[in-house]
């Protein structure tokens, strides 16, 4: 049950996951998984429903906690305690319902939780609003106004402010569960066009998604998971829809040739229903 | 000149001057945002009915007694506002209040206690029943609309065996608290200069807002907007305390519910808690990911709308200069909820301001003295709050459904 090594040298990674395991019961969610993530890389997750990708998300955002296995973050490794820890390392993480207050202005949506105060007491909304201007203008977002309610935004927008959000603590890995899953063909568009920027800023970022044409617009590498393994690992560059898709639903052909793509071994029907 | 930052999106509608201002309020009517509007028609409407019915109505000796009597169930109101903003609701307050005061006269007309002792230990008995609350919602998981009915059966029952047999206690002729709720007024060269000091405070904010939002390079409000808002302050607030000075003038009460509902609005709109508090109401999960520690926002507010009620009953027993078995009974409860819910807060939680319960309470205040003063018997008034009270939700139910068709939530 050896899966070869990524083709890429762990060094130089952000973040480096080394057989990491979860169980939950009778189930194996997760076994012996890695993931490399660079910095200025975007790393797709794919897989099929049940394939580990929302769990493997949760043990790196600090939500669950991992059975066996490392996680390294710039060389040090690390225990990711709680989603508050996950962000004080540098982990952030736009889960899928975005997790914004509609009834909260973008502002203070923005920094919900880290709020800026003006001689400890009052709200600085100066600051804050000035601070949230830079964000955005960073991420070239196109938000009319911070002062309206989040429910005033468009569904793309309110991606935008999650992802915004996610930048508020200076992340160094960020973790895109399902960004456009519920986005229109423009505001697909413009939250691929954000995934490319958070790249360009040196971040490293982990974008989930069922999407796979998403997928190909903006990842370097894709990592494929199946029933809780590493089933697949390809460059973005190089690889073709079927084979993805092939990968995910473990129809049993190995990568075409030229693809840096390696598959386990033992990733067919047969092995992996024991 | 450069654009400032917030207004660099070309898809922002420009609004300048004064047909920019109107256009702006027009548009946030239209998207449901109604804000207070409701209730300032509505009491408009009001008193031209009952002035046109008795003049008396809008004398000063009727408003000042409006304004009077509005403070202690006011008080209990402003704390229904916090719960309602977090989504729940507690209907033990007027039960609370009631206790609250007789546990003070009790202690200070029975067991001869300084009055001190009394009211403090009245309202520490507010902030325990609080405390029991927050337990009972965190911990337990129990709905509050389910204990708090339990509070409301169980302190009015705490209410009767603390009086015991006697029924009522009559709080000794001027003894401090009564004073104070029922006989102090400011009028004349004070008020003014109160009213001075408030409109100086309220320049001296919008001005300081200005300087550093230009610092910052953001929009700033126009000063001429400042200056007439300002002037419109003083001109109101100075025709008021003429008006009332005509009369007693601002009751005691009256300006400690009024300066309450001003370190209350402070809190909501400018401070963390406050921000976490519209956090929790608006989308609980989303504010417990993002590190609100939702659990104090809870104990909070649920300690402050006990203790504000107990606050609340003491100056009510103060103004009745006794406290019976009826102190505190179904009426309060259910009058405090309405006026925070009249006043302009939202029962779906994360909408409302402190400031809607001092306006709830003036509507009701005022429907109340009105048929007192056309000698309308209280079935009247009950069935007339009833109708009130359904006008509001009706009001806010619609507004809604206009602010989620324009996207305002």
């Amino acid at each position: 049950m050896e899966l070869s090594k990524p083709t890429r040298a762990a060094t130089g990674s952000a973040l480096s996951l080394r057989g990491v395991s979860k169980r939950f019961g009778a189930v194996q969610a997760l076994s012996a998984i890695d993931l490399d993530v660079a910095k200025g890389e975007v790393v797709a997750l794919v897989g099929d429903n049940g394939a580990g990708k929302s769990t493997l998300v949760k043990i790196i955002s600090g939500v669950y906690q991992p059975d066996g296995g490392t996680i390294t973050l710039d060389g040090r490794e690390v225990v990711v305690g709680g989603p508050r820890q996950a962000q004080k390392l540098g982990i952030a993480t736009v889960f899928q319902d975005l997790a914004l207050c509609d009834n909260l202005d973008v502002v203070a949506n923005l920094f919900l939780g880290r709020e800026r105060t003006a001689g400890g007491l009052l709200l600085d909304e100066v600051h804050m609003e000035q601070e949230a201007w830079r964000l955005l203008r960073r991420l070239s977002a196109k938000i009319p106004s911070v002062r309206i309610p989040i429910a005033a935004l468009s569904g793309g927008q309110r991606q935008t402010v999650a992802i915004a959000r996610s930048l508020v603590g200076d992340p160094g890995i960020v973790i895109l569960d399902e960004p456009t899953a519920a986005l229109g063909v423009a505001q697909t568009a413009e939250v691929l066009a954000l995934v490319r920027r958070l790249r360009e800023t040196g971040l490293g970022v982990i974008l989930v998604s069922h999407n796979m044409a998403d997928v190909l617009a903006v990842a370097d590498r894709i990592e494929v998971l199946r029933l809780g393994r590493n089933a697949a690992r390809f460059d973005a560059a190089d690889v073709t829809t079927e084979q993805l898709v092939a990968a995910i639903t473990g129809a049993g052909e190995r990568p075409a040739p030229g693809s840096t793509g390696s598959t386990d071994p033992s990733d067919s029907p047969a092995g992996a229903h024991p | 000149m450069t654009v400032a930052a917030d207004l660099a999106d070309e898809r922002l509608v420009r609004s300048r001057g004064a047909r920019g201002a109107l256009d702006v309020v027009w548009n946030r009517l239209r998207g449901g945002d109604l804000g207070s509007l409701p209730v300032v028609v509505g009491l408009i409407v009001i008193c031209t009915v009952f002035y046109s019915l008795d003049p008396r109505f809008l004398s000063s000796f009727s408003m000042v007694n409006i304004l009077t009597y509005a403070a202690p169930v006011g008080i209990i109101a402003l704390g229904i506002v916090l719960v309602l903003l977090l989504g729940e609701i507690d209907l033990s307050v007027g039960s609370v209040s009631g206790m609250a005061a007789a546990i003070m006269a009790v202690l200070v007309v029975k067991e001869g206690q300084p009055a001190l002792v009394g009211l403090l230990a009245g309202i520490l008995v507010g902030a325990v029943v609080g405390i029991a609350y927050a337990f009972l919602y965190t911990v337990l998981g129990i709905p509050s609309f389910v204990f708090s009915l339990g509070g409301l059966l169980g302190f009015q029952g705490v209410l009767l065996y603390v009086l015991g047999s006697d029924g009522t206690i009559n709080l000794p002729d001027g003894s401090g608290l009564t004073e104070f709720a029922r006989f102090s007024f400011v009028s004349g060269a004070a008020a003014y200069v109160g009213v001075a000091v408030v409109v100086a405070l309220y320049v001296a904010s919008r001005l300081w807002t200005i300087r550093q939002r230009r610092a910052a390079e953001l929009s700033a409000p126009s000063l001429l907007g400042v200056g007439l808002k300002a002037v419109a302050l003083a001109a109101g607030l100075g025709w008021l305390t003429w008006y009332l000075g005509v009369d007693r003038g601002w009751s005691y009460s009256f300006l400690l519910f009024a300066a309450l509902v001003v370190v209350m609005d402070l809190a909501l709109r400018r401070t963390r808690w406050g921000r976490h508090v519209f956090a929790v109401g608006g989308n609980e999960e989303a504010a417990r990911r993002s590190g609100v520690k939702v659990t104090r926002i809870y104990v909070s507010v649920f300690v402050l709308t006990s203790t504000l009620a107990a606050l609340g009953g003491l100056l009510a027993a103060g103004q009745q200069t006794s406290v019976s078995q009826a102190t505190g009974t179904t009426d309060t409860n259910l009058t405090a909820i309405a006026a925070a819910v009249i006043g302009g807060t939202s029962l779906f939680g994360g909408r409302g301001s402190a400031y809607a319960a001092m306006l709830g309470i003036i509507v009701l205040q005022a429907i109340q003295s009105g048929l007192n003063i056309v000698g309308v018997d209280s079935s009247v008034r009950f069935m007339v709050t009833g109708g009130v009270l359904l006008l509001a939700v009706a009001i806010d139910s619609v507004a809604r459904r206009a602010r989620s068709a324009s996207g305002r939530g």
